[in-house]
């Protein structure tokens, strides 16, 4: 039965009215009308539906709102802001320095992977700045891209890699 | 009916049934992209070809609009068609864009399918391109009082030689107005020596938004008033042809979801529901048995296949194969097994329709938006022009996935309850009731002399062709389907199996098996077939090469006359570094072993090759592609760069499909139902990848999007005799199998 839940998402309160088992996913597409979060499997399987809770990458196609409640949400739209305050830097940036490298790489071809991999690979670099290879095959293996681009995902994760150690002060 | 705005919300105040969102600042960054227009056009009418209107639109802030029918598939289509547009229009890439793919804005250019687009409608938007230049300058030379021939135009800015003060904008000259003339295809186009933006490496226009998360995939479009909608089927499909005929539905399974309701109409059954995971829950729970008969050849495909009531066609006669087969120095015999597999779309496909009377319109990711329109207004009960299709991008499908059949479910369930519909297939759904590339068995034999001369070649291949409707328009309509047909791409490729070597005696027959003899459904999956057929023939060719202790390379080029064959192989081989040795010549002995192999391959036109580099684990029978070298001579490349991604995204994909990827099933429905059932390559496997292009600026474009895959499967089958001295006869090549093989 619908009752309230209170989640915060990329730092803002939204109270729903929804059945406290519904998937975060359904909240976050239809209710907050977000386009980060995306349909994939609704099985845990693929990452198409990632985003960060208290910045740690889950699925929410299978996590339930009301298990999210008293934590922070961050998806593909917040994350840019995400960085700067985990950076302390004065503002955030238009992109994610992964969001950037993906562009420089060209990496996207369909694309709808791209929350996914964007969401883990900022995990990633947020807790290894400098990954190996094999780290980020580790890392982003949860992560399905049908097009084939995982290469040039591997090249913007180590771009992004660069792009963060030169904004060091 | 009005734009998708986000509904009034009032602060802690509370809805009955519908979301309530309290708090949330929808005004500010999280503010959801206002998405286009739901609203159908007043009246449909396809744009005429024949008019240049129908084409480009030059607005007054001296930009144009391109309109084109082929559809953006991540390919990067439209990226080089509007490099093509802006080319002829001395236009910069920042002054184009592209209309929405809609049967009643953008012209019918036919499916965006065998890589086509470029090939075939680049010409077509390059003459109509050449004539908007052509028209803009005679408007020029009358508001410049200056001969055309005096006017240059760059940015859409034109001045007169000699005299720049003198100068008119495109926008000026018509902005929004327009043309009014019919197309004459006769306007004089660049030369390709004067290209700027045609052959450069302009960065793709939907990448930006891609990676921000602001491209509305179809996944993200809603309208108002909209149910959520979910198609209920059995778990997998069973027989093509035999449906899935409903038996009973208990509706009362799903009362305890007050919102849900049941929509059926035939043995078409749905759900819908004004919340997503209502209607999600109640496609769960909903309680229908189905009569569906045991008809698939579990365990027995091939030999079903083998023993069906074909129908026969020879594809190529020449010379006399038995006469120069008895005589060859070396005969290399095998028979070779592809599998099913999927599109396995990385998002299952999603559709809207809002059906009212005598209008329907419906959103969708189809690959052919004018072609869906017929299926969908003889589904409904409509005329055609009471139909429109609009596209949005879904996640790339490599062919004929569901997208088709999840329009017309949505399209089904509006027109049964009256509001518009949005239909999400679920994974099981996709992968359950997809088009699979069909299944494949080949018969091969070549014939080599001793001096490494391929002098015969016969190939027999079988396989059923694909299905003309889609599931829901059966199960809605009933009655009889029609049988799977056979058709250029669905035939023994006498591309790849002739175009390649020079061979004096060839014999390819085509065997049609009968696709309602119980069997899947099949459709288009990318590079249809040639990754069957050139994992059989690339390995019957590095089999002669070895009968003769040839090196592989130096054996494909003896036996090559077309110098675009001949580059491509050069081009591969130097990439890769080749070094010329014969085949397992100098085995290792450890548990894990490395292979090199090569192989050549095509679908229909353009010219692939790829080398692989491979380990092969004896014990568990893991195979490890380290890295492929692919390459492409697809003619004219219009943008170099969009090519190496589409190699580079073929090198990966076909990796998955050569080691990974096969459709199960029990004799009664398919059981390749989610991402851990009908496994993909993932991350932690990938190989690296090297793509060339090989530019031939003298040649028109080809297709770019399917031609490495062949090739590369070829070369990772060749790359492990290499590594074993064994033969895989069969794909996928699993650990199971290759234990097998390895053991034998």
């Amino acid at each position: 039965m619908a009752e309230e839940v209170t989640i915060r998402v990329n730092e803002q309160v939204a109270t729903l009215a929804v059945d406290r088992d519904t998937p975060l996913l359904y909240v976050l597409t239809n209710e907050l009308r977000l386009q980060g979060p995306r349909f994939g499997c609704g099985l845990a399987q693929c990452g198409s539906c990632s985003v960060l809770l208290d910045g740690v990458e889950i699925r929410s196609c299978v996590t339930p709102v009301g298990a999210v409640e008293g934590k922070q949400v961050t998806t593909l739209e917040g994350l840019p802001a995400l960085y700067a305050r985990q950076r302390n830097l004065a503002r955030a940036p238009a992109l994610h320095p992964l969001q950037r490298a993906m562009i420089d790489e060209q990496a996207p071809q369909c694309g709808y992977c791209y929350n996914g991999m964007i969401i883990k690979g900022s995990e990633l670099l947020s807790r290894k700045p400098q990954p190996s290879e094999r780290e980020i095959r580790e890392a982003m293996n949860g992560h399905l891209c049908r097009c084939g681009s995982y290469p040039r995902i591997m090249k913007a994760i180590q771009l992004a890699s660069r792009f963060m150690a030169e904004e060091r002060p | 009916m009005t734009t998708n705005a986000q509904p009034a919300l009032s602060r802690r105040s509370v809805l009955k049934g519908g979301a309530l969102v309290v708090g949330f600042n929808i005004a500010g960054p999280l503010t959801s992209p206002l998405l286009d227009s739901v609203a159908p056009s007043a009246a449909a009418a396809t744009p005429d070809p024949e008019l240049l209107d129908s084409w480009i639109a030059v607005h007054a802030d001296n930009t144009a609009t391109v309109f084109m029918g082929k559809v953006e598939l991540g390919q990067g289509t439209t990226t080089g068609m509007l490099q093509i547009a802006a080319e002829e229009l001395d236009l910069a890439m920042s002054q184009v864009s592209a209309a929405r793919v809609d049967t009643d804005v953008t012209p019918n250019q036919g499916p965006a399918v065998a890589s086509l687009s470029i090939m075939d409608n680049g010409p077509q938007l390059r003459a109509a391109a050449a004539d908007a230049r052509q028209a803009l300058l005679r408007l020029a030379a009358a508001r410049l009082n200056a001969p055309a021939d005096r006017l240059s135009v760059k940015d859409g800015v034109v001045t007169v030689e000699g005299d720049p003060g003198r100068a008119v904008s495109y926008g000026d000259l018509i902005g929004d107005r327009r043309f009014n003339i019919r197309m004459t295809g006769k306007a004089p186009q660049k030369p390709v020596s004067q290209y700027r933006l045609v052959t450069s490496r302009a960065p793709r226009v939907d990448i930006p938004d891609k990676v921000s998360g602001k491209y509305v995939y179809m996944q993200h479009v809603r309208a108002p008033g909209m149910l959520h909608g979910r198609v209920v089927r059995p778990r997998g499909q069973g027989a093509y042809g035999d449906g899935a005929r409903v038996v009973r539905i208990d509706a009362g399974s799903i009362s305890d979801i007050a919102d849900a309701r049941v929509v059926r109409r035939g043995d078409f059954v749905g759900v819908v529901a004004g919340r997503e995971w209502d209607a999600v829950r109640a496609a769960e729970k909903l309680k229908v048995t189905w009569d569906v008969p045991p008809r698939l050849p579990a365990g027995r495909l091939f030999e079903a296949m083998r023993a069906s009531r074909t129908t026969d066609s020879v594809i190529v006669e020449t010379g006399d194969v038995a006469a120069a087969l008895a005589k060859a120095a070396h005969v290399a015999s095998a028979t070779y097994y592809g599998p099913y597999q999927s599109h396995a779309p990385f998002a299952p496909n999603c559709a809207l329709a809002d059906v009212s009377a005598g209008r329907a319109l419906v959103m969708c990711s189809t690959q052919y938006p004018h072609g869906l329109r017929n299926m969908l207004a003889q589904t409904l009960g409509l005329d055609p022009e009471q139909v429109q299709v609009r596209y949005y991008e879904g996640a790339g499908v490599f062919g004929r996935a569901c997208h088709d059949d999840c329009a017309i479910a949505a399209a089904v369930m509006s027109q049964a309850v009256g509001r518009p519909v949005r239909v999400q297939f679920m994974r099981w759904d996709e992968l359950g009731w997809d088009n699979y590339g069909p299944a494949h068995l080949a018969d091969v034999r070549g014939g080599v002399d001793a001096d490494g001369n391929i002098v015969a070649f016969e190939y027999h291949g079988w396989h059923h062709g694909w299905n003309t409707a889609e599931t829901s328009q059966e199960l809605a309509l009933g009655g009889p389907v029609q049988p799977p047909v056979s058709g250029r791409a669905r035939l023994v490729n006498k591309e790849t199996l002739t175009a390649v070597y020079a061979m004096p005696n060839v014999r390819l027959v085509n065997h049609h098996v009968p696709g309602l003899d119980g069997y899947l459904k099949g459709g288009n999956l990318r590079s249809p077939m040639d990754l069957s057929i050139s994992f059989a023939s690339e390995q019957t060719v590095d089999e002669l090469a070895h009968a003769v202790r040839m090196d592989p390379v130096a054996f494909c080029r003896r036996n090559m006359t077309d110098r675009r064959w001949l580059g491509v192989l050069d081009a591969v081989a130097q990439a890769a570094a080749w070094a010329p040795r014969v085949a397992h010549a100098a085995p290792s002995t450890g548990r894990v072993v490395s292979g090199r192999g090569v192989a050549l391959g095509t679908h229909i036109v353009s010219y692939g090759a790829a080398v692989a580099d491979i380990e092969v684990d004896r014990e568990s029978g893991e195979i490890k592609v380290r890295h492929l070298y692919g390459a492409l001579d697809a003619g004219l490349a219009v943008n170099p760069a969009l090519i190496e991604n589409q190699i580079e995204g073929m090198l990966i994909q076909a990796t998955s499909r050569a080691l990974i990827e096969e459709v199960q099933f029990t004799q009664t429905n398919v059981t390749s139902l989610d991402w851990k059932t009908y496994p993909v390559l993932r991350f932690a496997d990938h190989p690296g990848v090297t793509a060339i292009v090989v530019q031939r600026l003298d040649e028109r474009s080809t297709g770019a999007g399917e031609e490495v895959m062949g090739a590369a499967v070829g070369a990772i089958a060749n790359a492990f005799f290499d590594a074993t001295g064994v033969r895989m006869r069969q794909y996928p090549m699993t650990p199971d199998r290759v234990r097998t093989a390895l053991k034998a």
